[in-house]
């Protein structure tokens, strides 16, 4: 199908404001191939169906809009008690003086940059190729502009079980930053990874992160997204799991006026887990939109995908989730639930849950639901001598404890309950 | 402790007026109940001086030790010493009972000026309580009501009532839904917080749980009103009779 004319212009007006970055020809050779699928599918608009529910003019635009930064004055970054690698960027740039020695025993870790100067790389069989794959049956056309013009990224291979995790911090010291970012994940039979990233990158963020999982491996992913109001960001998982392996990402997101969360993942090999989950929380002109794509492919295999969203003044919550079950995917065992918190009447959610089955011995099921405050429950905490707003927020961090509860690791749950709670103790003042 | 002084209430959205002009003292340190039949508005009397919403005040007012409670915050009625024991204890999923506890405990002390309690302080005392209500560690760590048996509910309520160390209880059919054992367990956890200090208002449908919880002045409340007064036994005339007779005799 030819691609509109308003489309084809505003996808000429974005990529001209663009050059491909130089490297070496096997990866020049994929961002050039990139490049020609940004071409074809066009950048997405707001008539496109899977931008129903959010409007991308200003995730394509040529200039990134401006984006204040946020002041986290005295508070302890997250993640900081916790022993990892840290990885640095400043506004997409890596910071050498902040990050630590990039070695790890079993782990081979190494900036998309560097990896660009080599004749040969392991990566380039897996840099992109996932984005292809999650480029049907719905174009990601954001996701295939960053493969052609991620500048950089973090390439991690790993054979064993990583010691200790990996931590990508993203600084925003820029108002008009625009950064593109391209991570590649590759998990060799029965390695163990654990990523966590935090911050807001940049005042318009577009990341692609790639995630191989081999079989019996263990992947688990921590996200805290930035939470300078003003930010933009567009970030897509691409994950495929092998047989009896396992992946498990979890997002927060407290701001941001604009966030589409991507994740597309595809089992592949029998007896495969995948999980995905998120807690967002937000006011006024906070928009945040989590997409999530979950193909079954192979036999046995499980996925949950638990969302849940706090709006107030008027914020915007979109959940779009699909768990799409092939002809041979018998055994499957899908679960997807999204539920929006109002605490006003101006405050909306968009959720559009799918399930496409063609296996026959399958067990999935989809729940989503709006809802205000529990008032019978906050009476009960008011006559117990709790103020309401801390009430309310007793209430909000007990919502969100489903999709919390996911994070299997106790001090990286602390972690995340305590951004939490910073967020409504923000609030309250 | 306690003055409601012609106590006048209807329900918000319709025209129904529930309480009729009622008067009730409950002196320091005394255990008065409350029978009435069906629709006596009984359990709108202590909603209405909880703080619940959907009640109208159209006169009259509720004193505690003096103070208006009528024009506080539910929250405020608490910090001020009231309690309510709900006839249908609320579940609330995601909160843990433990963290339930100890945000209401340090949340009254704050608003009464005194220092918030330490975790460590914290769980040695509820811990204690607890096991006199037979509440074990499970149900403590366990989201609020969720999942209780209707005698683990009472009995939760009954420890929170032993945690704030109100000076104002009132126990709204605390028996209903439990068995003899139950229901004796409940009455010992009130009786173990009788003081001298402290004042409750026992409402209830039936005279047995006065047999556990003997109170000092027993009312008769229908329609609206409190009827009658006399000592604890106008409870068993009650059980005998029924209300018919007392009601016949009064209005």
């Amino acid at each position: 199908m030819a691609v509109a004319e308003a489309k084809l212009d505003a996808t000429e007006a974005r990529l001209s404001a663009l050059t491909l970055p130089e490297g070496a020809a096997w990866l020049t050779g994929l961002r050039q191939a990139a490049l020609a699928r940004v071409r074809a599918m066009g950048l997405p608009t707001r008539r496109d169906e899977y931008w129903k529910y959010t409007r991308p003019e200003t995730l394509v635009q040529p200039e990134a809009p401006q984006a204040a930064l946020f002041d986290v004055s005295d508070e302890a970054p997250i993640f900081g008690a916790i022993d990892r690698i840290k990885i640095v960027f400043v506004d997409g740039v890596f910071d050498p003086a902040a990050s630590d020695d990039l070695s790890l025993a079993g782990v081979e870790i190494e900036r998309l940059e560097t990896a660009a100067a080599k004749d040969i790389h392991w990566a380039k069989d897996v840099y992109g190729a996932l984005e292809i794959n999650g480029q049907t049956p719905v174009a990601r056309p954001l996701a295939a502009l960053n493969s052609a013009f991620a500048t950089d990224g973090i390439l991690i291979r790993v054979t064993g079980k990583a010691a200790k995790p990996i931590s990508l911090v993203y600084h925003h010291r820029s108002e008009t930053s625009d950064v593109m970012m391209h991570h590649v994940i590759r998990l060799e039979d029965g390695a163990e990874l654990t990523v966590l990233e935090n911050g807001p990158a940049a005042a318009r963020f577009n990341k692609v992160m790639e995630v191989d999982v081999a079989d019996g491996a263990k992947f688990h992913h921590i996200r805290a997204q930035g939470r300078d109001h003003e930010r933009r960001a567009a970030t897509h998982i691409f994950a495929r799991l092998g047989a009896e392996s396992l992946f498990k990402s979890f997002t927060v997101t407290a701001n941001g006026v604009m966030t589409r969360n991507d994740c597309v993942i595809e089992l592949t090999g029998d007896d495969a887990v995948a999980h995905v989950a998120g807690a967002a929380m937000g006011d006024g002109d906070f928009h945040h939109d989590d997409t999530v794509f979950i193909t079954h492919d192979a036999v046995g295999c499980e996925s949950r995908q638990v969302f849940k969203k706090v709006l107030r003044n008027g914020a915007t919550g979109v959940f779009q989730g699909k768990i799409l079950v092939k002809k041979d995917a018998q055994k499957t065992d899908g679960y997807q639930i999204s539920q929006s918190l109002l605490l006003d009447g101006d405050s909306q959610f968009l959720a559009k849950p799918e399930l496409e089955i063609y296996a026959d011995d399958v067990a999935c099921s989809h729940g989503s639901t709006s809802g205000a405050i529990d008032e019978e429950a906050l009476f009960y905490l008011k006559t117990r001598g709790v103020p309401t707003a801390q009430a309310t927020d007793l209430l909000v961090l007990a919502f969100l404890a489903e999709a919390v509860d996911e994070i299997e690791d106790d001090v990286l749950r602390g972690e995340i309950t305590g951004r939490l709670d910073a967020w409504l103790s923000r609030r309250r003042g | 402790m306690l003055e409601i002084k012609n106590l006048q209430v209807k329900l918000e959205d319709e025209d129904k007026q529930i309480l009729k002009g009622l008067n009730l003292t409950v002196e320091t340190g005394k255990v008065h109940a409350i029978m009435g039949p069906n629709g006596s508005g009984k359990s709108t009397l202590s909603y209405v001086l909880s703080g619940k919403d959907g009640y109208e005040v159209t006169g009259g007012e509720a004193l505690l030790e003096g103070k208006e409670l009528l024009d506080m915050e539910p929250e405020d009625r608490a910090a001020a010493g009231l309690f309510l024991a709900f006839q249908y204890p609320v579940e609330i999923p995601g909160v843990g009972n433990m963290t339930f506890l100890r945000t209401a405990v340090n949340a009254q002390r704050k608003a009464r000026g005194e220092e918030e309690m330490s975790a460590a302080e914290f769980l040695k005392v509820v811990r204690a309580k607890a096991k006199t209500l037979k509440i074990d560690a499970d149900m403590l760590k366990r989201p609020v009501n969720v999942g209780f048996s209707g005698g683990e509910k009472k009995r939760n309520e009954i420890l929170q009532m032993a945690m704030l160390e109100p000076k104002m209880c009132i126990l709204d059919e605390t028996d209903s839904g439990l068995d003899v054992d139950a229901m004796k367990l409940v009455a010992e956890g009130v009786n173990a917080l009788r003081s001298e200090g402290r004042s409750f208002l026992v409402i209830t449908h039936y005279q047995r749980l006065l047999d556990h919880i003997k109170p000092d002045v027993v009312h008769i409340m229908a329609d609206g009103r409190i009827v009658k007064t006399g000592g604890p036994e106008l409870a068993l005339e009650v059980e005998q009779n029924g209300y018919a007779d007392i009601l016949a005799e009064v209005m």
